[in-house]
């Protein structure tokens, strides 16, 4: 039974249609990746499961529920969290605080609760606070809980996102480019965090264009090509697959 | 840091004790007429913080919202109230207690002081609700223009109206009279404890203000300044805290305006308009914008100065020249270490000028 199923998804833009006719399912705790060339519609796929961008039509399920075309924050409340292609985290903000954020959606206080604070309130933030060290340990960036986010190098900012995201206990993470810029080091570092977060049994959608990467850890693999499915199946037998070659490398009849 | 917050706070009401204790030693209790009208003028200014600083949504419309509570109050509780409601419904009002005649030769019918209030500030939230809902989809530029046209809709709207007294405004307000408790007024014999009413107010407000910003709020609303995409996508219901936000300043606006014209028994037009607008933003801005503190100390000295007349004719002029000098050499306040480090620079560098 999967945990996450989108069927004929379309969304064009003006005459392009940047996803055409997409349909796959994630089975729980698997790390599925969306592969394709530049342009071949994965992040506008991403936008749209993420309700970012609405769709024009399709279906989307999460645990049996409808979450077509619900609101960024609606889908975020159901359990599915991202990351950004480009790091979109809050400058202005320490690290704590920005993995606090992520935790807004397993926290109860509101404007109300937060004006005239009950010992709960307290005990919440508390216990928020220490969960996000805990995160911030396990990702080896427990040194830099206090540092204010925009003095942050750029692979630092990438393990922020990830427990960003990972504060807010994901059910589904939606990992767009996690190695994105980031060195050989750096994303050896990242694959043995993802490993981690597959063990606490957390569902994974990865876009990744590091190809050693996607082959090394994902379950699954989806091929795009110009908004259009062209391949589904095992790393291994994507790596076989002629149209697949055909796609990243050209043919001969070109 | 909550300890911190404690001692600021105690400071702060050790200052107000400190300076009804001086000016009326020393005679000059007048002061403290400016000094509760700055206090009045700073729950605007805080709640304009927590809103452009914060949530980082401008309004150049905030002095419609003071405005707004202001002129209802003086419509209750002056003759306009005639204006709008005929004789007949007054006295049956008056039967059941809703409006009452404080004087039984004038006539003078005003609504409950229990009542005034309270519709202000649910004519407030609607109107805000209202405003919030459209606009607060803009950003930038766009939400700015937008503000801006609804303080000169207002504006307009007070300054055309009969029932608001056209240009003159409405003056002969009466005070604010809870039974058994000390008129909110401008009588003299009054002046000390409505100079405390108005301060507690503030700190009140302040405190509230304080705890949304320390907790989940807050840390939501700092990220809706910093990126509205990644704060949805975390799960935070960003239109919901905007138009929350949005409220909660209109309505310090809006209760400031409530008292401050009981206090100086009148309000007109001119407390709706663009300047009075501007003014709240810079003073927000010299307060360096997500610093309540900060602006509530510019509120209090820059209101306090200006309507000690210290500005003299200048006074808008002077609001609009800080606004530009504090975006071009401060744009982060006047409470940052950065300036006092590069005052503390230029000082430690003027013995070495006059030695050479």
């Amino acid at each position: 039974m999967p945990i996450f199923e989108v069927e004929n998804m379309c969304r064009s833009f003006g005459g392009l249609k940047a996803v055409d006719g997409v349909s796959f399912s994630v089975e729980s705790g698997q790390i599925k990746a969306i592969i394709g060339p530049n342009g071949a519609g994965k992040t506008t796929l991403f936008n749209l499961i993420a309700g970012s961008i609405q769709p024009d039509s399709g279906a989307v399920t999460f645990k049996g529920a409808d979450i077509y075309a619900l609101p960024p924050h609606k889908i975020a409340e159901k359990g599915i969290l991202r990351t950004f292609q480009n790091i979109k985290l809050f400058p202005h903000m320490t690290v704590m605080e920005n993995i606090l954020v992520g935790s807004h959606r397993k926290m109860r206080a509101g404007f109300l609760q937060a004006a005239f604070p009950l010992p709960w309130t307290y005990r919440e933030e508390r216990d928020a606070r220490e969960k996000a060290a805990q995160i911030a340990e396990d990702l080896g960036i427990d040194t830099l809980l206090d540092t204010e986010l925009a003095n942050l190098d750029f692979g630092s900012q990438r393990v922020v996102e990830l427990a960003r995201a990972l504060a807010g206990e994901p059910e589904m993470l939606l990992l767009d480019e996690p190695a994105a810029g980031l060195n050989i080091h750096e994303t050896l570092q990242l694959s043995e965090a993802i490993r981690k977060i597959m063990e606490k049994g957390i569902t994974i959608l990865l876009i990744e264009h590091d190809m050693s990467l996607v082959m090394d850890i994902s379950d699954e693999i989806i091929v795009l090509s110009y908004g259009k499915k062209i391949a589904e199946g095992l790393p291994a037998e994507i790596q076989r697959n002629p149209e697949v070659i055909a796609v990243y490398l050209g043919t001969d009849n070109a | 840091m909550k300890k911190t917050r404690y001692i600021s706070l105690a400071l702060f009401a050790a200052g107000i004790v400190a300076c009804q204790l001086i000016f009326t030693a020393l005679g000059t209790d007048y002061l403290l007429i400016q000094l509760t009208m700055s206090a009045y003028y700073a729950l605007v200014v805080i709640g304009l913080s927590l809103l452009m600083g914060y949530a980082g949504q401008i309004s150049l419309g905030h002095a419609a919202f003071f405005a707004l509570g202001g002129y209802l109050t003086a419509v209750f509780s002056t003759n306009q109230l005639q204006e709008v409601v005929s004789h007949e419904m007054l006295t049956r009002l008056s039967r059941i207690g809703i409006v009452y005649s404080s004087d039984a030769h004038d006539a003078l019918y005003r609504l409950h002081p229990a009542l005034s209030l309270p519709t202000v500030i649910i004519v407030t939230i609607i109107i805000a609700i209202i405003i919030g809902i459209p606009i607060l989809r803009l950003k930038g530029h766009y939400l700015s223009m937008a503000t801006l046209g609804f303080g000169i809709i207002l504006y307009r709207i007070f300054l055309g109206t009969k029932v608001f007294g056209e240009a003159d405004g409405i003056s002969n307000v009466a005070p604010f009279d809870i039974p058994g408790f000390f008129p909110i007024g401008g009588e003299s014999s009054f002046r000390v404890p409505n100079y405390y009413f108005a301060w507690f107010l503030v700190i009140i407000a302040l405190v509230l203000l304080l705890n949304i910003i320390d907790s989940r709020v807050g840390r939501a609303l700092r990220a809706i300044h910093d990126s509205e995409e990644a704060a949805s996508a975390m799960g935070v219901d960003t239109g919901r805290y905007k138009l929350i936000v949005f409220i909660i300043s209109a309505l310090l606006a809006a209760i400031g305006g409530f008292f401050m014209t009981h206090y100086n028994a009148g309000i007109g037009p001119s407390e709706a308009g663009i300047m009075k607008s501007v003014r709240y933003v810079s003073i927000v801005a010299v307060g360096g914008m997500a610093n309540l503190w900060g602006c509530l100390i510019m509120g209090v000295v820059l209101n306090y100065l200006s309507l000690r007349g210290y500005f003299g004719s200048y006074d808008d002029a002077v609001f609009g020249a800080l606004l530009i000098a504090i975006m071009v050499f401060a744009p982060n306040g006047i409470f940052k270490k950065e300036i006092f480090d590069k005052i503390r620079h230029f000082v430690s560098r003027i013995p070495c000028r006059f030695s050479k």
